[in-house]
């Protein structure tokens, strides 16, 4: 599997870099539009939360992060978890409840956690993760490290009082915390917009004192350079930044729940045909004359090809305790 | 049973203008299991309408409502969302009656659809029922069937105690043919739900059905006659009614999800001990859950208490 190579300084990318996000990204569409149908074939059990198309928001974060950074997450966090690092293979076995599974086949979809490779866990508590993430930015305060940590949750958690314990913590004694709120605009299936005060979530971070910033979750770069602005920020003693990132899921809340009646179909499918992020980047690469059709058509067989490695290391692994 | 729960809403609704139903998903989608479907379009937003995901919030909501006479009856999406408004439990609903020397009623039913069973992970199999019979002020029912079901949440709904009302999500598609509106046992009340002779198996919620199971079998491969109790309120106890089993069958077995130990189990142990020892010819035996947060779907087969368990339990309290 390739990884992402590190960026520590900049926000600049090499084409091979870029590349690596499109390839990432191809990664978890593939990734996850498996596991919804394995699901619904009854392979994976307890269901998952899918984040078909909102695969910049993780991979763009991700791209400014060392090992040594760390990631927690939602319930929504496969894409999160791949664009860290964590190995497919390990992560289906999760999802099957294999004891191969970076769980051990006792987490789930929503329980996972590789911490040799910084993904300090996902759970299936909204707005949790920000304050297991709070944690581990004091440690590295604490300690003098050179890190951050960086916390995943949704729109739903906004509202939610543990979020703001914790932005407000950060905010306090100047931790290294990013919190990137991944905007898909529905809590399950209401309208965050109808349930949420003041309408700006940025301008409520603004509230605590943070530095916060609203950038187009579907643009991979945009998502790169406020993470590179935050991890800098961070670094450098200024404490967290909280980056709302706009961005749309085009299957339901959980497997197999088609559009529903919160949404339109014509609303997925605009989401999809004009701010797809794959597309969005693959069509900017091409531009720059930096990828071509055979090129891309080999990213995505590479992407099929572990996909289907993941689904075969699952089904050949044994149970926990077997 | 969803359907029960949902007419159950409906017609509390009908009846009285001051019950307002309210929570994550529960009005334009109709709740997560369609407990509330069709109530926002029949009754309106004013009426039945979405909340954010805060528990907390959804809880001090219901209370300050209540105080001005409203009949709220919030959901709690899942069994494991539901720590997050403990505080609000604890602190408050349990306590405002008290605290202002009754002048305050809270008249507020919480539903959280509740337990294992389903094949949903962590914080959506939960058992929480312990922390909410541990606090004095609120009431804990959960209806192990349809009827009792309508019934139950009828009366939570027009008392004056706050309920905490615990939906088995395992018995949401179990299918019973009713007359509604139907009344059953005041839900305060256990009820033999199979009488026998030779062991009271104490049970509630999804385990009912698995006692009653149990007792089929029991009764067919053994010749041995299970007497299974249905406890329906968690908090408070009905011990009279299985004392008054025990007495007459001389052994006792609790049956529940949730983690062994300071389980229910514990407590009807130890009030049988107490009150009807001289009636006991075997130690009071506790089938549960295991001390382990829930396990993922692969393993939830293992970890619930099921109909072999409860008999290995049965054989061993009939050991000379």
């Amino acid at each position: 599997m390739s990884t992402i190579p590190d960026t520590k300084d900049s926000a600049e990318a090499s084409v091979e870099q870029t590349v690596g996000w499109l390839s990432r990204m191809l990664l978890i569409r593939r990734f996850e539009e498996r596991a919804e149908q394995l699901t619904l074939r009854g392979k994976i059990p307890g269901g998952v939360h899918p984040a078909v198309g909102q695969e910049a928001t993780a991979v763009g974060v991700a791209s400014v992060l060392t090992t040594a950074d760390t990631v927690s997450a939602p319930h929504r966090g496969h894409h999160h978890a791949l664009a860290k690092g964590m190995s497919p293979d390990r992560l289906m076995a999760e999802l099957f409840g294999k004891a191969t599974g970076v769980s051990g086949g006792r987490g789930g979809s929503m329980h996972l956690a590789d911490f040799e490779i910084g993904f300090i866990g996902s759970n299936g508590i909204v707005g949790a993760s920000v304050g297991v993430a709070l944690g581990d930015a004091f440690a590295a305060h604490y300690r003098h490290e050179q890190r951050v940590a960086v916390a995943f949750f949704g729109d739903g958690g906004v509202n939610t009082g543990r979020t703001w314990e914790a932005v407000n913590l950060a905010s306090a004694w100047k931790l290294p915390l990013v919190v990137v709120c991944e905007n898909n605009l529905y809590a399950v299936e209401t309208p965050t917009a109808e349930v949420t005060g003041g309408g700006s979530i940025v301008r409520r971070a603004e509230g605590f004192g943070v530095a916060a910033v609203s950038v187009d979750g579907q643009d991979v770069g945009e998502v790169r350079e406020a993470a590179s602005a935050a991890k800098k920020r961070a670094l450098a003693g200024e404490g967290p930044t909280f980056i709302e990132a706009r961005t749309y899921r085009y299957s339901g809340h959980g497997s197999g729940e088609g559009p529903g009646a919160y949404r339109t179909v014509d609303e997925i499918e605009q989401w999809r045909s004009s701010r797809d992020p794959i597309m969005r980047l693959r069509a900017a690469l091409a531009k720059a004359g930096q990828i071509t059709d055979d090129e891309y058509a080999r990213l995505e067989t590479e992407a099929d090809r572990e996909v289907d490695e993941a689904v075969r290391f699952a089904e050949e692994s044994p149970w926990p305790d077997e | 049973m969803v359907e029960a729960i949902n007419a159950g809403l409906a017609d509390a609704m009908a009846d009285d203008d001051h019950v307002l139903v309210f929570g994550e998903d529960v009005g334009r989608l109709g709740g997560v299991f369609r407990v509330t479907d069709g109530l926002q379009a029949r009754f309106g937003q004013r009426r039945c309408f979405d909340t954010p995901l805060a528990e907390a919030g959804i809880v001090g909501l219901a209370i300050g409502l209540s105080m001005r006479g409203y009949r709220p009856v919030p959901e709690l999406q899942f069994d494991g969302f539901s720590y997050p408004a403990l505080d609000q439990v604890i602190s408050h609903l349990a306590k405002y009656r008290n605290r202002s020397q009754g002048a305050m009623p809270m008249r507020v039913t919480v539903r959280i659809p509740s337990f294992g069973g389903i094949g949903s992970p962590e914080h959506h199999c939960e058992s929480p029922e312990t922390y909410f019979a541990h606090t004095a002020g609120v009431r804990v029912v959960s209806p192990s069937n349809p009827a009792d079901a309508y019934s139950m949440l009828r009366e939570s709904i027009a008392g004056d105690d706050p309920v905490i009302f615990l939906e088995p999500k395992r018995r949401y598609w179990s299918r019973q043919d009713l007359a509604l509106p139907v009344t059953t046992e005041p839900s305060d009340r256990a009820r033999v739900a199979r009488p026998g002779s030779d062991v009271t198996v104490v049970a509630y919620g999804a385990m009912v059905r698995v006692a009653l199971d149990a007792a089929e079998v029991a009764e067919r491969d053994g010749g041995v006659s299970l007497e299974v109790v249905d406890l329906r309120c968690l908090a408070p106890l009905d011990l009279d009614a299985v004392l008054d089993s025990v007495r007459r069958t001389g052994r006792c077995i609790v049956v529940h999800e949730a983690p062994r130990t300071l389980g229910l189990g514990a407590e009807i142990a130890a009030v049988v001990q107490e009150r009807a020892f001289h009636s006991l010819e075997a130690p009071v035996l506790r089938v549960t859950g295991f001390d382990t947060p829930y396990p993922p779907a692969t393993l939830e087969g293992v970890w619930l208490p099921g109909v072999d368990r409860l008999l290995d339990a049965v054989e061993q309290v009939l050991e000379p």
